[in-house]
């Protein structure tokens, strides 16, 4: 049941659209002073916007997420990755929300990447494709709203990267964000975290077939290394206590242990088959730029800066941690509500119990659930 | 809203940035908020905390006995505490907390020196229940209870001044009956305004 009071149902079938946002005329100017175009991007809305354009939510995705947030595209047994959330009597309630989901700057499922063809050169750019920032990534977003005809949102809405960019958002456009919905997110990566990312790139720039990136025309890529990648990075979305229950010590498809130095055990096998279904659908340089964007953000470093840039946001922040993620534990919540609450900035924080690892953020938790929906419930109240 | 949170809704000055230790529904913050107040609310209930969200009042959803390390000093000119002392495990821990936070502490308790109360164990000899102690023993949340000349023993410990003290009923309003000398007997509860 959502907040409406209507059963929840699915979006159905959806469809990505896709607009190319800034032209050579007219290019993206990244943080780093670099321009980029042209940049296209792919998107998908749901719901009725109001006649007054008070009921705009923007999705942001995270690491590896894409424009389809919610619905499907064909087959309903393959919904959008936040289908749980975003649906019609869902916490984000799409008969009364109208959502924008896009895919990120970088990414690989339609908006302009490392993949994407370098007007330059006439070749997928490789790694001659710009580094940038959380803030470029929500300066896109914005445009898309732009060009939208949208000026202002009543709620930004992420888990993970996700949670990042909606911070951002509030501080770059201080007054054009009612509400910023921030789910197991950080305001910065830890050692560790970024020990991870650095895992993961190696994995895939030392894999023979990487090429210096400029794999896309020979037929071959960092597969082995992508997958790699993507194994370890499941490993942090699980916890413990999620993969003991999952798998425990199980063999795949027989009783008795192999043993060999194949695949023998349950969650080997899953997580082969992570690796190897990622591969369809994502690509290896937008790994690399994706976590290295994540790597460098540290949204409060510059405590002067932070000062007059809170003193000006009129957001006010729900926080969400879940007990049992370690990708990004509560701490890091914690650390951001500390920063937003020290600046007067109108907070509030819950850990959610849940057994899921920072993967809980994409899955119907119950109490998450009704938390998303009381608040959201009173923000559109608010505008009314 | 209960009597006693009316009667600490007049302690506060318009337009304070207020946190509410032990908030509940958050009936008293979104009262405070509604007259001009910046509120903020810290509450351990997930039934609590919900109701906040549905009243738009921001809310921690924390313990307060394990003190308020996300809250940095001095970042609240009034901290309030209604009713909650008395349910805390380290109260002592808590109001130093509430002194480090805030440059103003409101907390409300019953008080167990109250004749009713001292009578009840004396004539029965069983533990009191009351309208500000409702419970049975067993079932009590309220483990750390104390008395008006207990709490002003531990404040001054703790480096308060009292500012001011209203003493209130057991419905929990302004007792206008009571000398402030005979508090400790006469009084149902007391409403501090606390100081450094």
């Amino acid at each position: 049941m959502g907040a409406s009071g209507t059963p929840a149902r699915s979006l159905g079938l959806v469809e990505t659209q896709r607009v190319v946002l800034f032209t050579e005329d007219n290019p993206l100017v990244l943080d780093s002073g670099e321009t980029l175009a042209p940049v296209e991007v792919a998107y998908e809305t749901y719901g009725e916007r109001s006649a007054s354009d008070n009921n705009v939510v923007v999705i942001c995705h995270a690491l590896t997420g894409d424009a389809n947030a919610a619905g499907h595209h064909g087959d309903p047994a393959h919904p959008g990755w936040w289908d749980t959330l975003i649906g019609p009597g869902k916490p984000v309630d799409t008969d009364r929300l109208f959502v924008v989901s896009s895919n990120l700057l970088g990414g690989c499922q339609g908006t302009t990447g490392p993949s994407s063809i370098n007007p330059a050169t006439g070749t997928p750019y490789g790694l001659q494709f710009p580094l940038f920032t959380v803030s470029d990534l929500v300066k896109v977003q914005r445009a898309l709203l732009a060009h939208l005809g949208i000026t202002h949102i009543l709620a930004a809405v992420g888990g993970s990267l996700g949670g990042m960019q909606v911070l951002q958002w509030a501080l770059d456009y201080p007054d054009e964000v009612d509400h910023g919905i921030v789910v197991c997110a950080t305001s910065r990566l830890s050692a560790q975290n970024i020990a991870f990312s650095a895992v993961a790139r190696a994995a895939i720039m030392n894999d023979l077939d990487f090429a210096d990136g400029d794999y896309y025309a020979t037929g071959k890529g960092p597969d082995h290394g992508l997958s790699v990648a993507r194994m370890m990075a499941h490993i942090t979305y699980l916890s413990e206590e999620s993969m003991r229950q999952k798998f425990g010590r199980r063999i795949q498809d027989r009783e008795e242990p192999r043993f060999d130095l194949g695949v023998d055990f349950q969650v080997e096998s899953y997580l082969q088959h992570q690796g190897k279904v990622f591969l369809d659908r994502f690509d290896a340089n937008s790994y690399l730029y994706l976590t290295r964007v994540m790597d460098y953000f540290d949204l409060f470093a510059d405590a002067e800066l932070v000062r007059s840039q809170l003193a000006k946001v009129k957001t006010k922040f729900l926080v969400l941690s879940f007990d049992s993620d370690w990708r990004f534990d509560t701490s890091h919540s914690r650390g951001i509500v500390r920063t937003l609450t020290a600046h007067r900035v109108p907070v509030t924080f819950r850990e959610i119990s849940s057994p899921h690892g920072h993967d809980s953020f994409l899955l119907d938790v119950p109490e998450y659930h009704k938390t998303v929906s009381a608040y959201l419930d009173h923000a559109l109240a608010e505008t009314v | 809203m209960r009597a006693d949170l009316d009667v600490i809704a007049s302690l506060v000055p318009v337009g304070s940035r207020v946190l509410d230790l032990g908030c509940g529904d958050g009936s008293l913050l979104g009262e405070l908020i509604r007259r001009g107040a910046d509120g903020l609310g810290v509450e351990i209930s997930d039934e609590g905390v919900l109701a906040c969200l549905q009243r738009g009042v921001p809310v921690l959803q924390d313990d307060i006995d394990k003190g308020l390390d996300d809250l940095e000093d001095d970042s609240f000119d009034i901290v309030i505490m209604s009713l909650t002392l008395q349910a805390v495990h380290h109260p002592a821990l808590v109001l130093r907390e509430m002194n480090r936070v805030g440059r103003k502490s409101i907390i409300s308790f019953p008080n167990f020196a109250h004749w009713r109360l001292r009578a009840q164990l004396a004539a029965s000899g069983r533990m009191p229940v009351s309208p500000l102690l409702p419970y049975t023993w067993y079932e009590t949340p309220n483990i750390r209870l104390c008395s008006i000349k207990d709490f002003e023993a531990l404040a001054h410990a703790e480096g308060f001044t009292v500012e001011e003290r209203i003493l209130i009923n057991e419905g929990g309003a302004r007792e206008g009956a009571v000398t402030q000398r005979a508090a400790n007997l006469l009084a149902a509860g007391a409403v501090y305004l606390l100081s450094r």
